[in-house]
C-alpha cells in the first residue's frame, strides 16, 4: 500500500458492506489506511493513523459525520474530510460542509471518480457533486425556492455581504458543475485554467462554510436538531 | 342577517323568531303565533316583569325551551330598529324604578323568593342552552358545527342568548370565538345561579349554616385530592404515554406499509431478474428515486399541482425506466406549470430520451434553472457526440420535437455537440409574467 504515493484514506461508515465495497473500489487507486464503523472508532483512528483524507459517512449513530469532524477538529491537526452519503437532502449536505468537510459526493459515484475526488480534496481543492452545486446556487439565489416552506428566503441583514453572494464567475462555474461538467471541461469552456476553476470552487466552499445566509444557517441548525 | 324567502305557513307554530328579536325573539315569536303586533307582547312582558320579576323569569324560560323559528312568515312584521330598542329599554328602566318604589313600601311579592328565582332562571337559561341546546327539537345545536341548517338565524340567536347586553352579532362566529363565548356564558350562568343561592340563603338567614357545610365539603375535597393526587397524576401520565405510543405505532405501520409496497416489491423483482444486470440496475435506480422522494416528502401534496422541478423528475424517472440509463436532475428554483413550461418539460423529456439512446449508456445530467426572467434546462450526455452541421438521419426527430416545439412556445433550443465530446441540448423559455 505504501508504494502508492497518493493520499492515505480512512473509510468511516457504519455499514460493513459499504466499507468493503469502497475499499475494493479504491484498492490500487489510493492507499487505504483503515476503516472505522462508529464515531468513537473514527475519532480514535484519525488520531492514531493520521490519514490524509477521511471518507466520511454523513448518517451514523451518535452524531454522524458532523460529530466526527467536530471532535477531530477539536483534537487539532485534522485531516481533510470528504463526505460520502446516500442522502442528497440539503440539510445533510450543508451541515457537513459547514462543519468543515471539503466536499460532498453521493455513494453512487464510481470508484475512479471517487479516487479522483479523494486526490483533489487531498490537494486542498473542493469537490462538488452536481447536486451540491445545485444546492449552493439555490441557497445563494435568494429566488423563491422549490418548497413552499422555504418561502422566507432572504439574506440576514447583519451578515458580511461578500460572503453572502457569489460572483458571476463563481456562479458560472457552479452552473457548469451542476450541468455535469468536469473541472477541465469547465476551464476549456470558460477559457480559464483548471487551477482557476478550482480556486473559484474553493472560494465558494469558503462562503458556504462561513456565510450567515439564512438558508444555510437554517439548514445547518435543522440538522443539528435532528442529530 | 340575510333575509330568507318567506316560507308560506298557514298556522304559525309557537317558535322564537330570531329574525325580529330584540333579545331572544320570544316576544316576536309569540306575537307571530298569536297574530298580534310584537310590541303588544313586549309591553305585556315588561308589565309582567314589573310584577316582581315574574315576566323576566317567564321570558328566560321561554327562551330556553322554545325552539328558534326558521323564516319570517310575511312582510307584516316590524323590523326592530335602534329606536324601538331604546324605547323598550326605557320602558324596562321605568318599570324597574316603579318596581323598586313598590318594594320600598313592602308591597308586591317577597324579594326573598322572586329575585333569587329570577337569578336562577337567568343562570339556568344560560347553562341549559349550552348543554341541552342540541337536544331540544328545532333549536340550533350548540356543537361547533352549529351553523348548518339556518346558519345566520341559529348562530345569531345563540349569540344573543349568550349575553343579553351584547349587541346582536349578525354573522356566525368562528369556532375559537364561539368556544370562548361558550366558556364565558357557562361561567356567567354558574355565577348567576350561585349568586341566587347565596342571596336566598342570606335573606333567609341560613348563610352561616351553609358556610359551615361549604367549609367541611372543601376540607374533605382537599383531603381527598391530597390522597389521590399521585394516582390521578399517574393515570393522566399513562394516558399521555399510551397516546404517544399509539401515534408511534401508527407511524411505524405507515412506514411498514410503504416499505412493503415499494422496497420489498423491488427486492423481489431484483431476485427474479438477477440474470439481467441492466434490469436490476434500472429497478434499483427507480426504487432509489422513489424512496428518496418519499423520505424528503418532495412528492406534491394531494391536490397541489406539480411544478417544474417535480415534472422534470417524473420525466427523468420515466426515461430511466424505459431506457435503463441513469438520469440525474438538478433543479435550482422552481416554476409553476403552464402550457409553455409543460412544452419545455416535454422537450426536455425528448432530449433525455435522445441522450439515453445515443449517449452510449453514460449518465444523463439534467440541470434546470428557473430564476429570473427565464427558465433554462440543459440535458447533457457523455456519448460519442456528432457534428451538428451534418445532423445524422436518425436524429431528425430532434428538429421537430425539441427545436420546433420550443420555437412554438416562444423559446429556443440549441444543440451543442462535437464528435467525442458528448452532446448538450440547451432549452430556454422566457418566463411569462406572474
Amino acid at each position: 500500500m505504501t508504494t502508492l504515493g497518493g493520499p492515505r484514506v480512512l473509510i468511516v461508515d457504519d455499514h460493513q458492506l459499504f466499507r468493503a465495497g469502497v475499499r475494493s473500489e479504491l484498492e490500487g487507486l489510493v492507499a487505504i489506511a483503515g476503516d472505522a464503523a462508529t464515531v468513537e472508532d473514527a475519532v480514535r483512528d484519525i488520531a492514531a493513523l493520521a490519514p490524509d483524507v477521511v471518507l466520511l459517512d454523513v448518517h451514523m449513530p451518535d452524531g454522524g459525520g458532523v460529530e466526527v469532524i467536530r471532535r477531530s477538529t477539536a483534537q487539532g491537526d485534522p485531516p481533510r474530510f470528504l463526505a460520502l452519503s446516500v442522502s442528497d437532502a440539503a440539510e445533510d449536505v450543508i451541515a457537513v460542509i459547514r462543519a468543515g468537510a471539503r466536499g460532498y459526493v453521493t455513494k453512487s459515484i464510481s470508484g475512479a471518480e471517487l479516487a479522483d475526488a479523494v486526490r483533489r480534496v487531498h490537494d486542498g481543492d473542493a469537490v462538488f457533486s452536481p447536486k451540491l452545486a445545485g444546492f449552493v446556487l439555490d441557497a445563494f439565489a435568494g429566488a423563491p425556492p422549490a418548497a413552499p416552506a422555504r418561502a422566507a428566503a432572504g439574506a440576514d441583514a447583519a451578515s458580511d455581504p461578500d460572503l453572502d453572494q457569489l460572483t458571476p464567475r463563481e456562479r458560472e462555474v457552479l452552473r457548469h458543475l451542476a450541468r455535469g461538467y468536469l473541472y477541465k471541461e469547465i476551464a476549456l469552456r470558460l477559457g480559464i485554467s483548471a487551477k482557476t476553476v478550482e480556486a473559484h470552487v474553493s472560494a465558494v466552499l469558503r462562503k458556504l462554510q462561513l456565510s450567515n445566509r439564512h438558508e444555510l444557517s437554517r439548514w445547518a441548525a435543522e440538522r443539528r436538531l435532528v442529530e | 342577517m340575510a333575509t330568507r324567502p318567506a316560507r308560506p305557513r298557514s298556522a304559525p307554530v309557537l317558535r322564537r323568531d330570531p329574525q325580529h328579536r330584540m333579545l331572544g325573539g320570544v316576544c316576536a315569536g309569540l306575537a307571530r303565533h298569536l297574530g298580534v303586533d310584537p310590541i303588544i307582547v313586549r309591553i305585556a312582558f315588561v308589565a309582567a316583569a314589573m310584577a316582581g320579576g315574574v315576566g323576566v323569569a317567564i321570558y328566560l324560560l321561554a327562551w330556553v325551551f322554545l325552539p328558534a323559528g326558521e323564516a319570517p312568515a310575511g312582510p307584516v312584521w316590524l323590523r326592530t330598529s335602534r329606536g324601538t330598542i331604546e324605547i323598550v329599554v326605557g320602558i324596562a328602566f321605568l318599570a324597574l324604578s316603579v318596581l323598586l318604589t313598590f318594594r320600598a313600601f313592602g308591597l308586591l311579592f317577597s324579594d326573598v323568593i322572586v329575585w333569587p328565582l329570577v337569578l336562577v332562571a337567568a343562570g339556568g337559561a344560560l347553562l341549559w342552552r349550552q348543554w341541552l341546546g342540541g337536544g331540544l327539537p328545532g333549536t340550533a345545536p350548540r356543537t361547533p358545527a352549529a351553523p348548518t341548517g339556518v346558519p345566520g338565524a341559529s348562530a345569531a340567536a345563540a349569540t344573543t342568548a349568550a349575553a343579553t347586553t351584547r349587541p346582536p352579532v349578525p354573522a356566525a362566529p368562528r369556532t375559537s370565538t364561539e368556544r370562548a363565548a361558550l366558556v364565558s356564558r357557562t361561567s356567567l350562568g354558574i355565577a348567576l345561579v350561585i349568586a341566587a343561592g347565596i342571596a336566598f340563603l342570606s335573606a333567609t338567614g341560613a348563610l352561616s349554616a351553609a358556610r359551615d357545610v361549604v367549609l367541611s365539603v372543601l376540607v374533605v375535597a382537599v383531603v381527598l385530592s391530597v390522597i389521590f393526587f399521585p394516582w390521578v397524576l399517574r393515570l393522566v401520565r399513562s394516558l399521555t404515554e399510551e397516546r404517544a405510543e399509539r401515534i408511534r405505532s401508527q407511524e411505524r405501520a405507515e412506514m411498514a406499509a410503504h416499505l412493503h409496497d415499494s422496497v420489498l416489491q423491488t427486492l423481489a423483482l431484483v431476485q427474479q431478474r438477477s440474470e439481467d444486470p441492466r434490469a436490476v440496475a434500472a429497478l434499483a435506480r427507480r426504487q432509489e428515486r422513489e424512496l428518496r422522494a418519499w423520505l424528503s416528502r418532495r412528492a406534491p401534496a394531494e391536490g397541489e399541482p406539480p411544478r417544474l422541478a417535480a415534472a422534470l423528475e417524473t420525466a427523468a424517472s420515466e426515461v430511466e425506466r424505459d431506457h435503463g440509463v441513469a438520469v440525474e436532475v438538478v433543479a435550482v428554483g422552481d416554476a409553476d406549470l403552464d402550457p409553455h413550461s409543460e412544452a419545455l418539460v416535454a422537450a426536455a423529456r425528448e432530449a433525455m430520451v435522445n441522450a439515453a439512446k445515443f449517449g452510449g449508456g453514460s449518465t444523463v445530467d439534467v440541470y434546470a434553472e428557473a430564476l429570473d426572467g427565464e427558465i433554462q434546462v440543459y440535458v447533457r450526455d457523455r456519448g460519442p457526440g456528432f457534428d451538428t452541421t451534418t445532423l445524422p438521419g436518425d436524429r431528425r426527430g430532434v428538429r421537430e420535437s425539441i427545436v420546433g416545439r420550443m420555437a412554438r412556445h416562444g423559446g429556443r433550443a440549441e444543440i451543442h455537440s462535437a464528435p467525442g465530446a458528448g452532446t448538450e441540448i440547451e432549452l430556454t423559455l422566457p418566463r411569462s409574467a406572474p
